[in-house]
Formats: structure tokens, C-alpha cells, sequence
């Protein structure tokens, strides 16, 4: 599959891998430099492939309530908040952005490999009077991202940027912008009618923008700990051993996976948590599935990892048992043959000054 | 693409130059911009003997390892220690600072199976 700004990727001199399906740009220039830019200055990407879902209706806050970790009923209209839908086990099906665009109407933007399976299980939980429509096809969506965003977003739309994150606008008719991303840099994701982007893309060029692609979006989400679905979140684990908790309103009446969460909290101890990693010696890159030790025992694998472009040194995510998730525990993580030292620290790895 | 004329190259990427009995090898300017930013490298330890076609060397991009296999046999004499420094060396002069290591060859005939640059200029569609 191919997002609407296909043209305009290869334009740029976008290299285009496979992601989930979709041909996607995974650098323009350099993942490194791409990724500075966005840490330095500005950059957008193209995140069209993602999925936007609207629900609306009489019941639609209640009903989301009920699927939703995060409690939408106490979401201002206008703010926008990071939410999971779990299964029953209370393990991760997908997490995602809702906008609250009015008292009883929402815009939920899930993960491109997650679009059809979030949507059959909202279809599958359907309740009258309330209407679910997937409108992924017909939206395209940037990421723009950076310490500049505020000047590109006042270029863009002749408007300052709300200063508070998570706010959401309609920019113009059936266009929306939200003070959100997932990089740890101030911005805003603008979704909009997929036949808007190709003109939306070249003006965020023309504001000075530098495109970004996946490999850069992947090194900075990391660096900030934000779990990737798919790599870091699954099925079998839930958002308290994912360290995500906060995004979970256990006080809230029912919603799917809250009994297994309850369940869960009682227990002594989570049966794993999702622990940063950082390597303090020289090595190679740490990538995901590398086997983690203890003393010289296996006890984990990495669930993602990179070699931090603005830190300098690898870092990675690991589910980790109870015994081992104390601050600074060391660790070994296994790079091919070789052993190399990292110890457990706080998140995130990169911290905003 | 810059593909010099007085190197040799193997159909996986690597050049050799070779200088009486030693060679110096590396990787050409096709791989290195299909491999991107190179951040990590591990030339081979000094006296390290391999094969022609063994993997001699790994350089990793952000987004992936590839090994580096010794275009000739014979018995490295000498790493590169300033591309484990400056992995980057490899993105910006391939031919040159960027090179792996050097090569004592045990099989000159190996150089027969290299290609030449007109060949291996055809093999990357340059």
C-alpha cells in the first residue's frame, strides 16, 4: 500500500522500505542527520499509513469507556489524549491518540498494522446509537516535529501553535491539528483529507522542514522510551508491566482487560517490566531480540534498540523480571558472539533540557 | 557513482588494492550508500588468517549489520583502527581513510575471480 504523499517521497529521494505493508520512506538523506534535525531544528513525516477512525453519537464517550484504558470522560473537548485498547488478559491490542473534537465525538488515530484488527474489535463491541466509522483510507496525516514547530505551524496556518501539548484544533474544515508526537520534541500531527497533503507536505518543505523518514522517527521515540506496538507492546503483556499505567483509569467502571489489571495489582510483583537499558561500554548497535544476562544467564531479550544518535551509546528496551528491575542493575546484552555491559536506568534515556 | 579503475571488486561490494603482496580492502561507494549511515565497524584482528569469501569484518548501520567478507585468503597485517574510532569514514571516503584492513595474500590467483571496474561499474548499473 501506498500513502498519498508516495510521489512526493520518491521526489524527495525517499528510500523506500516495506513497513507493514506499506511502502514507506525509511531515511531522505540519513537517518542521523534526520534525526538531528528534528532534535535541533524542525522535521515531518509522513505518517498518512496510520489509521483515523471516527466515533460519534449519543453514548460514544461511555461507550469508548468501556474499551479504552484511559478515561475519556474526563478529556476536555479540544485535548487529545494517549489511551490502549487491551483484550481481555489486559494485554496490548493497539495503543493510540483519541481526540475529543466535540462532547460526544472522537478521533482515534491507531498504529497502520493494528487498522483492521482495531477495527473489527470495535465492530465486534458495536452498541446502538453509536457510530463507528474507519476512515483511514480517505485521511492523510504529517508529524511535524522540532524546537522550530511553533514558527512552522504560524507560517502554515497564520496562527500560533497552542502552547499546551495535547490540545486539538480544527485547522480548517475536516482538518485537524493536535500538539502531540513521538519524538519528545515540541510540534504538532496534522491530519487532514488525503487530497490536501500533497500541497500540506510541499508547504511544510517550503517553511524549511526537514523530511523525515521511519528510521529517524524509530531513534527518537526510543530515545524517549515511547513503546513501539508490536515491538515493545503485545498481546501477552499489559500497560502495568509495559510501565504505561499512568494511561490506565483503574477507577473508572468497567472496561475490557480492567479485571485482569486489578488481578494483575495485587499480585507482589508484575511478572515483568519494561526496563530501559543502557550500554556503558563501547559496542555495536543493540537491536531488538538480543538476548539479555544476568550473572551469565539468559533472563531476557531486548524488545528494541538502537545506538542513541544523540547520546552516543546503545540503548534498548527489555522485559525484565521482577528480581532484576532495580536502578542500575547491570546486565549483559548479547551481540552476536559477544557479551557487552549495560546497566538499568530511569526513563527516558533523553531528557529535553 | 565513483568506481576508481585501479581496484579490484568482489560481487559482494568490497575492493582490493593491491600492492606488491599485501592488498588493501574495503567497501565501495555503491555499498556504503546502500548501507547508509555506518556507525559501528570492527576491522579484523591483526594476524587473523581467512579465506577467500570468509566474513573478515562487520559494519553496522543504524538499521542493520552487514558482514564484510575478504575478497582474497591470506593473513591480515593490518586494521584500520580510525574507522572504529569514526565509523563515518566509511560514508565519506570509502576508497580512501575509510578503508578496513590490509591483507597479506596467500593465493594471488584469487585476483582472477575479482571483477574489474568496467565489470563490476555493469554489476551495480552504474
Amino acid at each position: 500500500m501506498r500513502t498519498p504523499l508516495y510521489e512526493e517521497h520518491l521526489i524527495a529521494g525517499g528510500r523506500i522500505v516495506d513497513f507493514a505493508g506499506w511502502e514507506m520512506p525509511v531515511q531522505y538523506t540519513g537517518i542521523l542527520q534526520e534525526h538531528k534535525a528534528v532534535r535541533e531544528s524542525c522535521g515531518v513525516f509522513d505518517i498518512s499509513h496510520m489509521g483515523e477512525f471516527f466515533v460519534e453519537g449519543h453514548g460514544a464517550t461511555a461507550w469508548l469507556d468501556s474499551l479504552l484504558s484511559n478515561s475519556l470522560a474526563s478529556l476536555p473537548t479540544g485535548h487529545a489524549q494517549y489511551t490502549l485498547l487491551l483484550n481481555e488478559r489486559g494485554g496490548v491490542i493497539d495503543d493510540l491518540i483519541a481526540y475529543r473534537l466535540a462532547e460526544e465525538k472522537f478521533l482515534l488515530i491507531v498504529n497502520a498494522a493494528k487498522i483492521d484488527e482495531d477495527a473489527a474489535w470495535l465492530r465486534k463491541h458495536a452498541v446502538p446509537g453509536v457510530e463507528f466509522t474507519d476512515r483511514s483510507a480517505a485521511f492523510a496525516a504529517l508529524a511535524i516535529q522540532g524546537p522550530n514547530a511553533s514558527e512552522v505551524f504560524k507560517k502554515l496556518f497564520q496562527h500560533p501553535m497552542p502552547e499546551a501539548r495535547n490540545r486539538v484544533l480544527e485547522i480548517q474544515p475536516g482538518s485537524f491539528i493536535a500538539t502531540t508526537g513521538y519524538t519528545g520534541e515540541n510540534g504538532f500531527e496534522w491530519v487532514m483529507p488525503a487530497s490536501e497533503s500533497a500541497n500540506a507536505w510541499k508547504a511544510v518543505l517550503a517553511a524549511g522542514v526537514t523530511p523525515c523518514g521511519l528510521g529517524a522517527r524509530d531513534t527518537l521515540r526510543l530515545e524517549m522510551c515511547y513503546p513501539l506496538n508490536g515491538s515493545d507492546l503485545s498481546p501477552d503483556r499489559t500497560p502495568l508491566e509495559a510501565g504505561l499505567g499512568f494511561f490506565c483509569d483503574l477507577k473508572k467502571t468497567a472496561f475490557i482487560g480492567r479485571d485482569a489489571l486489578l488481578a494483575q495489582k495485587q499480585l507482589s510483583a508484575l511478572p515483568h517490566k519494561l526496563c530501559a537499558l543502557r550500554v556503558t561500554e563501547k559496542s555495536p548497535p543493540i537491536r531488538s531480540h538480543y538476548r539479555v544476562f544476568v550473572n551469565g544467564e539468559p533472563v531476557t531479550e531486548t524488545t528494541s534498540g538502537a545506538l542513541s544518535p544523540t547520546l552516543g551509546y546503545g540503548i534498548a528496551l527489555a522485559y525484565m523480571p521482577p528480581a532484576y528491575c532495580d536502578l542500575g542493575q547491570e546486565v549483559q546484552i548479547e551481540v552476536r558472539d559477544r557479551r557487552f555491559a549495560a546497566e538499568l536506568v530511569k526513563k527516558p534515556f533523553f531528557k529535553k533540557q | 557513482m565513483n568506481v576508481p579503475e585501479n581496484l579490484r571488486y568482489a560481487t559482494s561490494h568490497e575492493w582490493i588494492l593491491v600492492e606488491g603482496d599485501t592488498g588493501t580492502v574495503g567497501i565501495t561507494d555503491h555499498a556504503q550508500a546502500e548501507l547508509t549511515d555506518i556507525v559501528f565497524a570492527e576491522p579484523p584482528a591483526i594476524g587473523k588468517s581467512v579465506n577467500a569469501g570468509d566474513i573478515a569484518a562487520v559494519v553496522e548501520s543504524v538499521k542493520a549489520a552487514s558482514d564484510i567478507y575478504s575478497p582474497v585468503s591470506g593473513e591480515v597485517v593490518e586494521r584500520n583502527d580510525a574507522i572504529e574510532a569514526d565509523p563515518s569514514l566509511l560514508n565519506s571516503d570509502p576508497f580512501g581513510a575509510g578503508w578496513i584492513f590490509k591483507i597479506r595474500l596467500s593465493n594471488p590467483a584469487d585476483l582472477d575471480s575479482l571483477k574489474d571496474a568496467a565489470a563490476y561499474r555493469s554489476q551495480i548499473g552504474a
